[in-house]
């Protein structure tokens, strides 16, 4: 198999004694649509920035179609970004914004104007070719910003959080725009985010990043369903983590089941290989929590006091306290709300399914 | 009603701080057009005799050459160093960079006169004073400062990122300086040459130290003056003050412009 377009091969990143980026291993496919994911400061946008050129590597190499980019400098790499704060140039026009990236690459005037007014074409900007950049619209200055990088026609696009400023119902419209264009292109995406619905709406693949180091790598659906580890858990969607140890290995009539005891008291959760005595820790996602007034006939119910609720569109993210003081989320449709008394404080029951629970491997780690 | 007449009250008040600003260089201004030879109310007839006499002294002249060309190069020299200097604050973060500003601010902090002798002791020991030279080195170490604070606060207004955008797009160092860093502070860059220019223009105790033969004119009205009281220098006092403030207000045009050209409220499509 050929070489991947982007591999990052034992790449670490100091600054002084602080280390963003631990000894990185990653590859990426041409074409690929690939999310670096994670909360700030977890070395996501260093990585991008190494892969740009604009931060050295402290160890291990970087190299984009084989070659080993540690000693090319920035302006010699083809690894266009559109930045968080999109980073146009003010005392440019829309059109000479765009044609940038041609004149510093010495094509000549008429050349560059076709291509420029092309570009913007093509990401419906015509008739903005006069404007200036402060008489846009977020949306348009988005725009703005992908024909800038895309008019040199690269291998791959960066992008540091590109919709960071957006409002949310343009951000929607804009991942809109940003699928079809990678479709369309058949570039490489390299785009990092903090925020999860972007990332996994997008992305072929999503690495999530905790700490300069990867968590897991997977297709969205895997990493939502399936988290590597607590972190993840943690970070990716809505999950309930439970800790405790195993004190029945699997036994219950079906066999099916193993149970576990924590601070919440017992668990039934799906059978593992683990012995009896061992810690554990499983994530329940939030949308697979039942809330009921009554007490259920379920395994797995645990009686709670509601805290409060949030609105996330169509649906209602409860916050519930356990007996044990630890919180649980629950992710309710609007219908499924109207049976519940909802005054903060009233006693509730959450329960679950065991086979919603995931185990999360090493243990309470 | 109170906020009202607060109002009112302080508008009077604002009207007063300059009226007592400007009263002096106002009496000026008026008496340099005064027939009479001593400054006195009632005033004699409207007259532009005082102008012709001192723009028909050779000596006046040449004061004015001598002014000119000292801010016009004052001017270039320390914006170029200015920028340089708040370049190199916003590119690079080092070790002693506090004391680097600090020493970079500290000329106008220092009494004009002992840096007036300090620099004739020092510029006669490597045989320049009393040149035209003298005067440009020393109103350009009093000058850079002004030149590197306009120029530094644009940089500030600066997204960091626009530099590495450059750079992300094709541009090498010096081609970001050129095509992003240069235009950027455009505006600042001609606020500077005009705050320098202005600065070197009205500046009297170090150039009276150092000129020499070749006064400003600056010392040249102090000459006149000494000698008689002479309405002529009402007339010189009045060129000089409308060049200075025509320079200073060019600069503030531009700190205006600049403001303006800051990216507006997000807007959504």
């Amino acid at each position: 198999m050929s070489e991947p377009l982007v591999v990052f091969d034992g790449v670490v990143k100091r600054y002084g004694s602080i280390t963003a980026v631990k000894r990185m291993d990653l590859t990426i496919d041409k074409g690929e649509f690939v999310a670096l994911m994670g909360p700030s400061g977890c070395g996501k946008t260093t990585t991008l920035r190494m892969l740009a050129g604009l931060e050295a590597t402290s160890e291990g190499e970087v190299r984009i179609a084989g070659r080993r980019m540690n000693d090319v400098a920035a302006h010699e790499r083809d690894t266009p970004m559109v930045w968080q704060s999109l980073a146009l140039f003010p005392f440019l026009n829309v059109r000479e914004n765009v044609e940038f990236g041609l004149r510093m690459r010495g094509v000549e005037a008429a050349e560059r104007r076709r291509r420029a007014v092309e570009w913007l074409e093509r990401l419906g900007m015509e008739g903005f070719e006069d404007r200036r950049v402060d008489q846009l619209s977020g949306g348009q200055r988005q725009r703005v910003a992908l024909a800038r990088s895309l008019v040199t026609e690269p291998e791959m696009l960066l992008l540091d959080e590109p919709l960071a400023a957006l409002d949310a119902h343009l951000v929607i419209r804009m991942q809109g725009v940003l699928t079809r264009l990678q479709r369309e292109l058949g570039i490489t995406f390299v785009y990092v985010t903090h925020s999860q619905s972007e990332a996994f709406a997008m992305a072929d693949r999503v690495v999530i990043m905790g700490d300069g180091e990867i968590a897991q790598i997977g297709p969205p659906r895997e990493v939502y369903r399936a988290p590597a580890n607590r972190f993840v858990a943690e970070f990716v969607g809505r999950n309930n983590i439970f800790e405790g140890e195993i004190t029945d290995p699997g036994t219950d009539p079906a066999g099916e089941f193993a149970t576990m005891a924590g601070p919440v008291g017992r668990l039934a959760i799906p059978a593992s290989a683990a012995a009896a005595g061992a810690a554990v820790s499983i994530a329940v996602a939030a949308d697979r929590v039942r809330v009921t007034q009554t007490e259920p006939e379920a395994v797995n119910r645990i009686a709670c006091r509601l805290i409060s609720e949030e609105f996330v569109g169509a649906s209602v993210i409860l916050y519930l306290e356990a007996p044990d003081g630890s919180e649980i989320k629950a992710q309710l449709g609007e219908a499924e709300l109207e049976t519940l008394d909802l005054t903060p404080g009233a006693s509730l029951w959450v329960s679950w399914q065991p086979g919603a629970a995931h185990l999360l491997p090493g243990g309470t780690g | 009603m109170s906020g009202r007449g607060g109002a009112i009250l302080s508008r009077v008040y604002l009207g007063a701080v300059f009226l007592f600003v400007f009263a002096p260089i106002m009496a000026s201004f008026v008496f340099s057009f005064n027939s009479d030879r001593f400054p006195s109310i009632p005033l004699g007839s409207f007259t532009l005799h005082w102008y012709q006499k001192a723009f028909s002294d050779p000596d006046v002249w040449d004061a004015f050459r001598t002014s000119l060309k000292v801010a016009g190069s004052v001017a270039l020299l320390s914006t170029a160093i200015g920028f340089c200097t708040a370049y190199t604050d916003f590119r690079f973060g080092f070790r002693f960079k506090p004391a680097y500003l600090a020493l970079a601010l500290l000329p106008p902090t220092i009494p004009l006169v002992i840096m007036g002798l300090a620099m004739l002791a020092w510029l006669s020991n490597v045989g320049l004073s009393g040149t035209v030279t003298a005067v440009i080195i020393s109103h350009t170490v009093l000058a850079t400062p002004f030149a590197m604070a306009v120029i530094r606060l644009r940089l500030s207004q600066m997204d960091p990122a626009l530099e590495a955008a450059a750079w992300n797009l094709g541009a090498s160092e010096w081609g970001a300086m050129r095509h992003v860093i240069l235009p950027f502070c455009g505006p600042a860059i001609i606020s500077a040459l005009c705050l320098t220019a202005a600065v070197s223009f009205d500046e009297f105790a170090v150039a009276w130290f150092v000129s020499g033969l070749n006064k400003t004119v600056p010392v040249m009205i102090l000459e006149i003056l000494q000698g008689n009281v002479d309405p002529q220098i009402n007339a010189i006092g009045t060129v000089v003050f409308l060049t200075s403030m025509t320079l200073v207000v060019l600069a503030q045009v531009m700190v205006m412009t600049r403001s303006r050209e800051n990216p507006a409220k997000e807007k959504t499509e």
